[in-house]
């Protein structure tokens, strides 16, 4: 398909998708394939063998930690065999958007921190063994000589290996701010120039294991965020890569698939059935029904004639349309939304971690502290290198190996653990946000639903039944499809001259008379509150077939959670009234609203800001993203639109929302665990920071007190379930 | 005394060796599926014959 997409007469539109092609090409034929349900060995061995016999495929190998297969194939394999292939063995798969540079950008800075760490850890330990010889009694020319090798050793390996902090520390404090880094940075350049001068000199203490072993823990830190950032953002982009943008332009009596960025204004585009609308635009040609409720939450379809009006991201569902592009691209319904999200995005980046908490006070008062040691020693002594070395001493020993590790620690541990169960958390700091939740919104259609119908009650299986069900096999519109699931025991009757009426229903002859599928007032009915098909036989009064739209698994489960956690839950609705209170009373949520715009949504949300609540909305609708984008933290599942997708902090893997009341308690776990941490950190400070003042430090108390705290806070971490 | 000049150039390198064989299994993309590796070693699929 894409290949055989022709280039279009703009060059630079063309451009990004002509790169991202020519880079898929340059790594070779591999394809790679996102497995969002594989989970363990037996997955592994079933996809490889699987895929193993498919003719024109070299290699397959599976990825667990990115849940994805990469396949080395032989030129123009086509990605779809291998999809129904895992299909046909029951793994959901999808094809991934070849031109991710970005992610073996993430993969090399992994291991380039990797490797940093090992040369941190070799250097450290075979340190720490020439320092145990020193601090076990070598005296005069033995001690020089092993301070000497340790020098060799540590300063090389610092300047490779602590290169990361140096560079964050030198962003910081080019545009005058200070910020974890500045003090690390400090303090292990100072105890590296320090200790060599003091060797140099022959002296007692060397700080060399010091500098590596911060190196190596606060690296292991630095590492562990790395990991779990990029496992969340390489889930991400799978998510982007699901939405292909492209359309059919008609050009001269003929279609052809062109990129979305490359339409222009007054182009004539074909819509499908079935497919979602990829411009705003008027209908100039075709009937059909419209479903929107991507954007406005309705769960009724839309009648849609030549000269209405179409946005971006509605669904079309009869029959094909021609609409006339007024918008595209940047200046679509869709964009302007997803800037909204943007410039509400910026807002919520204001919020603060606990670890910027952290730094912010921790960062200057260890400048100071030990400031004020250099000059106490200084005026009481006049010793400028005893006051030196205890003044580095204090740096060293309050550097936040621990404070480094106190976060990355708690959120490798807790991010893993909800991953595994289906929640990608793609914010740093949304963890600690929804730690902090006692409101939740929920939007209805998509997400407290799966947004397909199903047929209210148990049908009365008579003639009218059959024939209506004989209808519906002559459309693919959802309702009918629905009808056709309660079929169960009855036979559809045979039906002559089966036609789809787009925009209308079905029609046909039965027994001799014309008989009808199709909306209210095409039958001479009066159309209700409910979604409903209504069938006409002859000149019978037609008859309504209702329907609900069924609820996601989990969510009574979820809405009973989150009431039991003594949260206040909302449901806030763009559907009619009637299925939106419907709904309310099944799960329970007195408080509902329906028919409310996309920015009463929104204001809404900001209300109960203001009335100083945290709120967690769940929404999955464009007409959602604003509300999301407003509230404390926001959660959406993977079948909403792209815009939703980016604009919350969490997204659902599964169709599953139940997961979604553990992740709250989780979260809450894992900021108890920080605080913990810090607490820790604090204490063990408490207690090193008057020693190292009263200038008692030794090289082997740092050492000590060092890999204490690192393990503690460590193991705290893991502590989390 | 004597000793340490042979045995402390012997750990180094010996160190050193590690070190490299590290960079060589990071340079090989061993360490890029932690997860697939550890459940990897409980599959028997090519325990007769090594994978062509």
């Amino acid at each position: 398909m894409a290949a055989s997409a022709p280039i279009s007469a703009c060059p630079a539109c063309d451009a990004a998708p002509l790169a991202r092609e020519t880079a898929s090409r340059a790594i070779g034929d591999k394809l790679i394939l996102s497995l969002p349900t594989i989970h363990c060995a037996a997955c592994i061995s079933a996809v490889e063998r699987g895929l193993a016999g498919l003719p024109g495929l070299k290699d397959a190998r599976v990825n667990l930690t990115l849940k994805r297969v990469t396949l080395t194939t032989a030129p123009g394999f086509p990605a779809t065999d291998a999809i129904t292939r895992l299909a046909d063995i029951g793994y959901e798969a999808h094809e991934l958007d070849p031109g991710q540079l970005t992610q073996t950008a993430a993969a090399r800075t992994g291991r380039d921190l990797l490797m940093r760490l090992g040369v941190a850890g070799f250097a450290m330990m075979n340190v720490m063994l020439l320092s145990v010889a020193v601090w076990s009694g070598a005296e005069a020319a033995t001690r020089d000589m092993f301070h000497w090798i340790s020098a060799a050793i540590a300063l090389p390996t610092i300047a490779f290996s602590a290169q990361p902090f140096f560079r964050n520390a030198w962003r910081a404090l080019s545009v005058r701010r200070l910020n974890m880094d500045v003090p690390i940075s400090l303090a292990i350049l100072l105890a590296g120039a320090m200790s060599l001068w003091e060797v140099a000199h022959s002296g007692h203490h060397a700080y060399f294991d010091a500098a590596l072993s911060l190196t190596f823990f606060l690296l292991a830190g630095r590492y562990l965020d790395h990991r779990s950032r990029a496992v969340a953002r390489s889930a991400a982009q799978e998510l982007a890569a699901l939405d292909v943008p492209r359309a059919l332009r008609v050009r001269h009596g003929k279609a052809e698939e062109v990129a979305v960025d490359t339409l222009t204004p007054g182009d004539i585009v074909r819509v499908r059935p079935g497919g979602r609308v990829p411009v705003d635009g008027i209908i100039r040609k075709g009937q059909s029904e419209i479903d929107r409720a991507l954007l406005t939450g309705e769960s009724l379809p839309v009648f849609a004639a030549p000269g209405q009006i179409v946005a971006a991201g509605e669904v079309n569902l009869t029959g094909p349309l021609e609409v006339e592009v007024t918008a595209a691209g940047n200046d679509s319904s869709l964009h302007r939304m997803a800037e909204l999200v943007a410039i509400a995005e910026t807002r919520r980046n204001r919020y603060t971690s606990l670890a910027d908490r952290a730094a912010r006070i921790y960062a200057p008062g260890v400048h100071l502290l030990a400031l004020f040691a250099f000059l106490g020693w200084i005026t009481a002594t006049g010793d400028l290198r005893l006051a030196l070395n205890i003044a580095v001493a204090v740096l060293i020993i309050t550097c936040p190996c621990a404070l480094g590790l106190a976060v990355p620690a708690v959120t490798t541990a807790a991010t893993g653990r909800l991953f595994k169960r289906g929640l990608l958390v793609k914010n740093a700091t949304a963890l600690e946000r929804l730690a902090e939740v006692d409101t939740v919104v929920f939007d209805k259609t998509g997400t407290l639903t799966m947004g397909l119908p199903r047929l209210r009650e148990d049908p009365v299986h008579d003639t009218g039944f059959a024939v209506a069900l004989g209808l519906a096999q002559g459309s693919a519109h959802p309702l009918a499809k629905a009808l056709l699931q309660a079929a169960e025991g009855t036979t559809p009757a045979q039906i002559e001259q089966l036609a789809e009426v787009p925009g209308h229903g079905v029609q046909g002859q039965w027994q001799g008379q014309t008989v009808r599928l199709g909306r209210a007032e095409w039958v001479g009915a009066t159309a209700g509150n409910d979604t409903a098909v209504w069938l006409q036989i002859g000149d019978q009064p037609p008859r309504a077939f209702t329907f609900t739209d069924s609820l996601r698994p989990g969510a009574a489960e979820l809405v009973a959670a989150l009431r039991e956690q003594g949260k206040s839950v909302h449901l806030l609705s763009g559907d009619a009234p009637g299925p939106v209170g419907a709904l309310a009373r099944e799960l329970g949520i007195s408080e509902w609203r329906a028919a409310i715009l996309p920015a009463e949504k929104a204001a809404f949300v900001e209300a109960l800001a203001a009335q100083n609540n945290r709120v967690l909305m769940v929404g999955d609708g464009l007409n959602d993203t604003a509300a999301l984008a407003a509230a404390h933290v926001s959660v959406a599942p993977a079948s909403a639109l792209d815009a939703a997708r980016v604009a919350s902090d969490i997204v659902l893997l599964g169709r599953d929302l139940a997961p979604l009341s553990g992740a709250l308690v989780t979260a809450r776990k894992a900021t108890a665990r920080i605080r913990e941490n810090f607490a820790i950190a604090a204490a063990y400070n408490a207690v090193a920071i008057p020693i190292a003042l009263a200038g008692f430090a030794t090289p082997l108390m740092a050492a000590l007190a060092m890999s204490l705290s690192s393990i503690c806070v460590s193991m705290n971490a893991l502590r989390l379930r | 005394m004597q000793m340490l000049m042979f045995l402390i150039p012997i750990s180094l390198a010996l160190g050193g060796l590690g070190l490299a064989a590290f960079f060589w299994a990071l340079r090989s993309e061993q360490f890029d599926d932690p997860q697939g590796d550890g459940a990897r070693i409980l599959t028997d699929d090519w325990d007769s014959r090594p994978k062509p």
